[in-house]
């Protein structure tokens, strides 16, 4: 039961309250690109809720199966990145071939993940928080596949209103994302030391 | 030099934000940064422009990543080297420089297709403009944050630090404004 408790413990705290975007500043690019329209913010959510959970799984697997007992710590970042472009890689093939309608719709997303700091910062984290046992990286990996959802969700819906306001020239466009955002974590910050 | 002002990667091409927003709580963590990036652009466009004619196109981001990535751990560990106060500051940021788009994007639209020379100038000038915005931002907001510069005390007596510009709301918020600021300058010039 207590096994049970700390893994809801990590999802909730990584999903809300250490939310990767709002609070550790990873994922932004994407954040600010594609939270034009909710069903564009949706589709990029789902896609690196998928790629982020397969790839921390997997390279938590190979960080303690591979890379420590064989004192290859040198190697981490540059093997992390490889998994990650061969889990998006995958993923794009896999959806492809059996969902081309799907494929259709995250068009361009897929390969840009690749290059979603969310995905390899998860991978950092979780090891540098020293995660020691399976499930808890899985659980982790997932929490923050769906905090960077909820994140950009959240803000295309805001940005979808945020057209029929009358903004001033100079901030149209990022400036006013930027301040959106910014007012969206001091929003989470009150989550702060809800959950250590 | 296209990357200091016009082409500016932080301000301009809206380029590598992660790190600008969160490595700039205060001036000496953003420089270090800033001095990071330079090196591996630097390194990493050299290395792309002279296998530029080798590559195949679709393993291409492939071998870029690969080479982004071990320029990174050579820093990294030069960091925990020689400044591990700073290393340890700046934590998971300096191996995220990996998936720092500004890179990614020098390497795939100057280094791929360009000589070594005009790669290595090209790298400066963008890292010199990222370096310096970081430590515009960084400046801003540890000045309001703790009424310091760079660990200098230089307001008076009588300022009250401004807590929030050292947490994400002043981040996010503070480049907003100096993008309007920068949209502001540039409307007027045309």
């Amino acid at each position: 039961m207590d096994r049970v408790m700390v893994l809801l413990m990590g999802f909730i705290s990584i999903m809300i309250i250490n939310n990767l975007v709002l609070t550790k500043f990873l994922g932004i690019c994407p954040f600010l690109g594609v939270s034009g329209r909710l069903d564009m913010a949706f589709g990029m959510g789902c896609a690196v809720t998928f790629v982020v959970t397969l790839s921390g799984t997997l390279t938590w697997l190979i960080d303690h199966l591979i890379l420590r007992p064989y004192g290859l710590q040198v190697m981490q970042y540059v093997s992390f990145i490889l998994v990650i472009a061969g889990a998006v890689q995958l993923v794009e093939m896999y959806v492809r071939k059996f969902f081309p309608s799907l494929y259709e719709s995250f068009g361009i997303f897929l390969p840009l993940i690749t290059t979603n700091c969310a995905i390899l910062g998860l991978c950092l984290f979780v090891n540098l928080w020293d995660v020691d046992n399976l499930p808890e990286a899985v659980v982790l990996s997932v929490g923050a596949g769906l905090g960077f959802t909820l994140a950009i969700c959240i803000m295309a819906g805001i940005r979808e209103n945020l057209k029929l306001a009358d903004v001033p020239a100079c901030l149209r466009g990022a400036p006013i994302t930027l301040i959106t955002a910014g007012i969206l974590t001091l929003a989470f910050m009150g989550f702060a030391g809800m959950v250590r | 030099m296209a990357g200091l002002w016009q082409e500016n990667p932080v301000l301009r091409l809206l380029l590598g934000m992660c790190p600008t927003l969160a490595v700039t709580a205060a001036v000496k963590p953003a420089l270090t940064m800033g001095l990071s990036v330079i090196f591996v652009l630097v390194c990493s466009n050299i290395v792309v422009s002279l296998m530029r004619n080798l590559l195949k196109s679709h393993l291409r981001i492939l071998m870029f990543t690969l080479t982004i990535a071990t320029f990174v751990t050579i820093a990294d560990l030069f960091l925990k080297a020689f400044v591990p106060d700073m290393s340890e500051t700046l934590g998971p940021y300096i191996p995220l420089i990996i998936v720092n788009c500004i890179i990614i994007c020098r390497a795939e639209a100057c280094a791929s297709k360009n000589g070594v020379f005009i790669s290595v100038i090209d790298a400066v000038g963008m890292g010199l403009g990222f370096t310096i915005t970081l430590c515009v931002l960084a400046g801003v907001r540890e000045l309001l944050a703790t009424g310091k510069i760079a660990e200098q005390v230089v307001m008076p007596q009588a300022f009250v630090p401004w807590a929030a510009m050292g947490l994400p709301v002043g981040a996010f918020i503070t480049l907003g404004l100096i993008l309007a600021l920068v949209n502001q300058v540039t409307k007027k010039q045309a």
